[in-house]
């Protein structure tokens, strides 16, 4: 699976992207989120405030209970602003 | 009569040029011409704005803005739809979003552009990043943003 940061959550975690082999545990978003959060400390602050983590799946905006898979696309991203 | 609408997304470090995306609006059938040009302000949320940075999600960034511009051709009969938005750092007084919409009329031409915007502020990935005489900081998302949705 290929994980990827945006913006402040990329410089907690201090990287772009990761791959990861989905854990078997791990069925949702929710699930990614907590197993993500004990990866680093870096990790576990990007992700602390789950009101401010946007997530996509293949490019999609996901929500909590969002199910996923090893081929799956995860990124995260606080709440956008362009324009 | 207007024909299906044409939608032209572009999102890059080059500027635009705001006259001649408008130009590219004007069509047969066309009576309406709306636009909105977002420039950098050279006020930060506190000091002086040196930059802005804007950072984006590439591969998503361009699908986002077409659904948005399909959700605004479904709800208004529009001739043609135009988004250009910048990344990379930009300079107070530099151009970073054009919306062009083009109708029969003006209200659908006026709301679709208005549409496109506030959908784009909350649903398209972009970042910004200032970079002032104090140092630099991610701006914030505004909770305003997300109440603009309610009216559409």
């Amino acid at each position: 699976m290929r994980i990827r940061y945006f913006a402040w959550m990329r410089e907690h975690t201090g990287c772009s992207e990761e791959q990861l082999a989905l854990p078997a545990a791990v069925l949702t978003v929710s699930d990614l989120i907590d197993h993500l959060s004990s990866v680093s400390d870096g990790h576990a602050l990007a992700l602390k405030n789950r009101k401010t983590v946007r997530v996509a799946v293949n490019l999609t905006f996901a929500a909590p209970d969002t199910p996923l898979c090893d081929t799956d696309e995860v990124a995260f991203f606080p709440p956008v602003t362009g324009g | 009569m207007i024909a299906a609408c044409k939608i032209d997304i572009s999102v890059g470090e080059d500027d635009f040029d705001s006259a001649v995306e408008l130009e590219k609006l004007r069509s047969a059938g066309v009576g309406a011409i709306a636009s909105f040009t977002g420039i950098v302000r050279d006020e930060a949320t506190g000091p002086a704005l040196i930059a802005l940075t804007l950072e984006h999600y590439p591969e998503m960034t361009t699908s986002q803005l077409r659904k948005i511009a399909e959700q605004a051709a479904d709800r208004w009969q529009l001739g043609a739809v135009i988004i250009c938005h910048r990344v990379g750092r930009l300079l107070p007084e530099d151009n970073i979003v054009f919306v062009g919409t083009s109708s029969a009329h003006r209200k659908a031409a006026f709301d679709a552009c208005a549409f496109i915007m506030d959908y784009l502020k909350t649903e398209a990935p972009f970042w910004k990043k200032e970079e002032t005489t104090q140092g630099t900081r991610w701006i914030d998302a505004r909770i305003s943003d997300d109440e603009a949705l309610k009216k559409w």
